[in-house]
């Protein structure tokens, strides 16, 4: 299916956000992550299914002010 | 104004530097690390972002300075963003420190007042410890407080500008008004100078980032920062002198001889 990784249209064969995660690189690394504009707690990852057409972001630690 | 018994704390820590850094703007990591090394700062700002491949490392390097970090909500325009924000935030950084901006205008990155009181209010409900950035404005900071907030964060200047404190008569009457809550000049500072002006108006710290990671020497700068802001904190504790219009001698008058 396809879904937007921040902001880019990304096709994956993973079902939850938990094993999106992983199959787009990101599984040991430390993010937090919003699904559809909503915080998505990492617990409720593994738990979460993903649909066509999903907004999921991926945000990090970065600089700030 | 004199000052309270026991120094403000920021939610039950307390600073030995009067001082807050940023993480941004440094031209390597290796000057951001020496410029906290300099300064002695032990709270740095940070943010998220969409993971582009630096995150981590950035994290790293944060991470093995030992200091505290306080996440911000920049860049948000509405309450609802920077809560969502904030939520991440905590859960990535495993802090409920926050440091909440809703901006109201691009130009000049004014805090949105009606935003900010919004969001402070459910991210206090939450449980979160807000830093909300603000203007000196006392019926904002009324609002904040009655919200949950224990932390103010007025500006000096816009963001960036270097402008230092814009409005002195508004952060003093700010200042005097709330005795109990712990409060940051932030934002606008471009000098050494001007963190000193924040700490002698009774201020508990001061936060900058453009000004030391800009600086010819950022290391340098951070340091003459933090010197300048624990002056300024001595000077307020120490109880500085009235101005007066005319002029005193400081030498004694009595027992001058007669010369003429």
């Amino acid at each position: 299916m396809k879904i937007e990784l921040n902001g880019e249209t990304r096709a994956i064969a993973s079902t939850t956000v938990d094993a999106a995660l992983a199959e787009l690189g990101f599984k040991d690394a430390a993010v937090a992550t919003a699904l559809n504009g909503e915080f998505l707690p990492a617990p409720a990852r593994e738990a979460q299914k993903l649909q066509e057409g999903d907004r999921l972001e991926v945000l990090a630690p970065m600089q700030g002010g | 104004m004199t000052q309270p018994a026991t120094p403000r704390d920021f939610y039950g820590t307390r600073l030995s530097r009067p001082l807050m850094l940023g993480t941004a703007q440094y031209p390597s990591p290796a000057i951001l690390e020496a410029a906290f090394r300099a300064s002695g700062a032990e709270i740095a700002t940070v943010s998220l972002r969409r993971e582009a491949g630096q995150g981590q490392a950035f994290w790293d390097l944060i991470k093995a300075l030992g200091v505290r970090v306080l996440p911000n909500t920049a860049g948000c325009f509405s309450a609802r963003e920077a809560i969502t924000t904030a939520r991440m935030a905590r859960e990535l950084f495993e802090t409920d420190w926050i440091k909440l901006e809703v901006i109201g205008d691009a130009d000049t990155l004014q805090p949105d007042p009606f935003g900010l009181i919004e969001a402070a209010e459910t991210l206090c409900a939450e449980g979160f410890k807000v830093f909300p950035y603000t203007t000196e404005d006392g019926i904002i900071a009324a609002r904040l407080v009655e919200a949950g907030c224990r932390v103010l964060m007025p500006w000096g200047a816009p963001i960036g500008s270097g402008m230092g404190l814009n409005n002195r008569y508004g952060l003093r009457a700010l200042r005097e008004a709330f005795p109990d809550i712990a409060m940051v000049v932030d934002a606008g500072l471009g000098r050494p100078s001007h963190a000193a002006e924040a700490m002698e108006l009774g201020f508990d710290a001061v936060l900058l980032n453009t000004a030391v990671a800009q600086a010819g020497d950022p290391a340098a700068m951070a340091r003459a920062f933090a010197l300048a802001a624990e002056a300024g904190r001595d000077a307020f504790a120490a109880d500085m002198m009235a101005p007066r219009d005319m002029a005193r001698p400081s030498t004694p008058v009595i027992g001058k001889a007669w010369l003429d």
